[in-house]
């Protein structure tokens, strides 16, 4: 179903500051239409051990609470768990970021956001599905604009189960994930680059207004 | 005048033993205001591998060509405003490449990062960027004023431009430092370190629960980890030109590492003790209490 | 509030006055007489705060009821005004002019329900929803476990349980 654009996406004529009038396409100017590709590691594979040990331990959180699981990761920051000791620190910004945590349930609204989010962030990146919204809808099963399976829009390296998990059940998480990214098997980003054409069908089928590029960086 | 070549590998070291120091304190620092919450806070070997990791990303967007250049400019602005001014005093390995009129050089490279900042973040196109560097560069520049106002003291009271001059005017005991002989002048500097050292209360540019985190918004990888190594080196080089005008500069390697540590110190206490201010709030600070500071220590000398 | 439903009954045709606290009560108001009686608990009455707009659903009588909740903020009372009107071809009279935020509500109820408010601002813009293609999610003939099933994909395996039953079995497993 071809969805009619937003005004500040159409194709419209601006007059710039020194007066010359010029054609603005915001799909095509504003956004970069390079689609994601398989990254390979350092081609040493001592390096590539060295550079995922780093990883590990340096694991940077998109600040980003897509559910109410999101209050489970605040306590997080506090003295009574204080992450920061194993290295894990949230980020303002998915630029920097290269964990997403999707926090519990996620409407097919902020789904459309936590993609841009995903596709935002540099690679290699992960993403941690948080409570059994993730899993398999949860108490939202039935719901009509919640998805039930994360697995079909981003890859997920792992998921923490619970109704929330609570913040220690997190913290083992986390450190599961450090084992996987020190393994050298938490390679969520070149999966998605490579069935990437079967993740877009599927968040095309529940994003009725997709009115975005295919790929935002 | 013949140009004495040992002296650029001796810089490359001080260089580099202000890295290493600027990544440890750094962590230290965030370790003792961390403790100040009662947490524990992060490994001290933390920002070590952070670096590692954002050099390993496999990923990087440019936005064009000053995109590129914010973080250099950054990094240069760190980097030259160390190896200008001497590090050691009196050490022929670590007096770096200063001359006779390396204070107003030192007082452009402070400002220099910032601007380069400016520049690369603008564009990157991101509004968050444009609005930090609004505010950044309006709590710097004010923060600058009560600085430069305490340095032409400093200098009008020793009758030179020379950091290496003003450090020797200084020696022969703790009451020779400009801490004593100018306290006003201390004191408008004091303030306006503050000011530049991003922590709270004046840290609202970069500040993460802000527009977030500023001017570096769209840095990541690479880019970012540029800004991290000059985050370790500009800090510690401010931090020389302070100890240099007004704490009687180091004559050895540890009483750096004390001074610099006590002038961190400083700004970190200050910095769990008052909550963040607003820019105009922080702009109204400076002109109110700093400035005139500033102006009564030129007036005294 | 018996007093003042005695006084609005002198002015409207209202119908019974449920009291469901000292200072809480309902009433049932024609659709033709919903603008005047706001305005009178407005202006006069000092009713001058709209706490909610809500909608019921009678499917079986096949009507939407519409509950305009006012609040005295001197006295503390609160009095819930209730329409009914068809479902079919739902529309309401638009009360943005007389609370601005009366206009959100309507868009809400718009696109949960479907029913018009002609002449309310931005009333067709999306709320909540983006991309809905399907009848207004809260209308009681929309299947939301239809809808569910037919576009998010189930993962196999999971079992429900009926909470009764289930707690019977751990508790008691002879059937005590």
């Amino acid at each position: 179903m071809e969805q009619e654009l937003k005004p500040e996406l159409q194709i419209r004529k601006v007059k710039g500051p020194d007066g010359v009038e010029f054609e603005v396409e915001p799909l095509r100017d504003y956004y970069c239409e390079a689609l994601p590709t398989v990254q390979h590691g350092a081609y040493i594979q001592i390096v590539e051990d060295f550079f995922n040990w780093a990883r590990s331990h340096s694991l940077w959180i998109l600040g980003f609470g897509t559910g109410c699981g999101a209050i489970e990761m605040r306590p997080l920051m506090t003295p009574r768990f204080d992450a920061y000791r194993y290295g894990i620190q949230w980020r303002p910004t998915p630029r920097q970021a290269n964990l997403l945590v999707i926090s519990g349930y996620l409407s097919v609204k902020t789904l459309k956001r936590a993609i841009r989010a995903y596709e935002q962030m540099q690679s290699p990146k992960y993403v941690v599905g948080l409570g059994s919204c993730t899993i398999n809808g949860g108490m939202y099963w039935d719901s009509y604009n919640t998805i039930k399976r994360l697995d079909d829009y981003m890859p997920v390296d792992l998921y923490i189960v619970g109704c929330m998990p609570r913040p220690e059940a997190l913290l083992a998480g986390f450190e599961d994930l450090k084992k996987l990214i020190r393994a050298g098997k938490a390679e969520g980003a070149n999966q998605y680059a490579e069935k990437f054409d079967w993740y877009k069908s599927n968040q095309k089928r529940v994003i009725h207004d997709w009115d975005m590029p295919d790929y935002s960086w | 005048m013949s140009f004495d070549w040992m002296k650029i590998p001796y810089a490359l070291l001080t260089v580099f033993i202000v890295f290493n120091y600027g990544m440890l304190l750094g962590a230290l620092i965030q370790k003792i205001g961390a403790r100040a919450g009662r947490r524990h806070g992060i490994p001290i070997w933390q920002n070590y591998v952070d670096l590692i990791k954002n050099y390993g990303q496999r990923t990087s967007i440019t936005h064009g060509v000053m995109f590129y250049l914010g973080p250099v400019f950054r990094l240069t602005g760190g980097i030259g405003l160390l190896l200008f001014v001497p590090t050691i005093y009196g050490s022929y390995m670590f007096s770096n490449l200063s001359f006779a009129g390396d204070l107003i050089l030192a007082l452009y490279f402070v400002f220099f990062g910032t601007l380069g900042m400016a520049l690369g973040a603008g564009e990157s196109g991101h509004p968050h960027a444009a609005i930090g560097i609004t505010r950044g560069l309006s709590q710097v520049s004010v923060a600058e004023l009560p600085f430069a106002l305490a340095v032409f003291a400093v200098a009008l009271q020793y009758q030179t431009l020379s950091v290496t001059d003003i450090v020797a005017a200084q020696q022969g005991g703790v009451m020779n430092w400009t801490l004593f002989t100018n306290p006003l002048a201390v004191a408008a500097a004091m303030l306006a370190f503050l000011g530049s050292m991003m922590r709270p209360p004046f840290d609202v540019v970069i500040a993460p629960q802000e527009i977030p985190i500023g001017p570096p918004t769209e840095y990541h990888s690479a880019y970012l980890a540029l800004m991290q190594t000059n985050r370790a080196i500009f800090p510690i080089a401010k931090m020389v030109i302070y100890m240099n005008l007004f704490f009687g500069g180091a004559t050895s390697w540890p009483e750096f590492a004390v001074k610099v540590f006590l002038l961190y110190l400083f700004s970190a206490f200050v910095g769990v003790c008052f909550p963040r201010f607003r820019v105009e709030q922080s702009i109204r600070w400076f002109l109110i209490w700093a400035v005139p500071l500033g102006v009564l220590a030129i007036l005294w000398v | 509030m018996r007093a003042l439903h005695i006084r609005l009954q002198h002015l409207f045709p209202l119908g019974e006055l449920t009291e469901q606290r000292p200072d809480l009560g309902f009433v049932t108001v024609p659709a033709a007489y919903l603008r005047p009686t706001l305005l009178h608990l407005r202006d006069r009455e000092g009713y001058t705060h709209l706490v909610l707009l809500t909608a019921v659903d009678w499917l079986e009588e096949d009507l939407f009821q519409l509950t305009y909740l006012l609040s005295n903020r001197s006295t503390g009372c609160d009095i819930g005004l209730r329409v009914k009107f068809p479902r079919q071809a739902a529309h309401m009279e638009s009360i943005h002019d007389l609370w601005p935020t009366a206009a959100t509500y309507q868009r809400e109820l718009r696109e949960m329900f479907g029913i018009d408010f002609p002449g309310s601002p931005r009333l067709h813009e999306e709320f909540i929803l983006e991309g809905w293609n399907d009848i207004p999610p809260y209308r009681r003939d929309f299947d939301t476990l239809k809808y569910a099933r037919a576009n998010y994909n189930d993962r196999p395996g999971r079992e429900t349980h009926d909470p009764e039953q289930h707690m019977k079995q751990q508790l008691y497993p002879d059937g005590a």
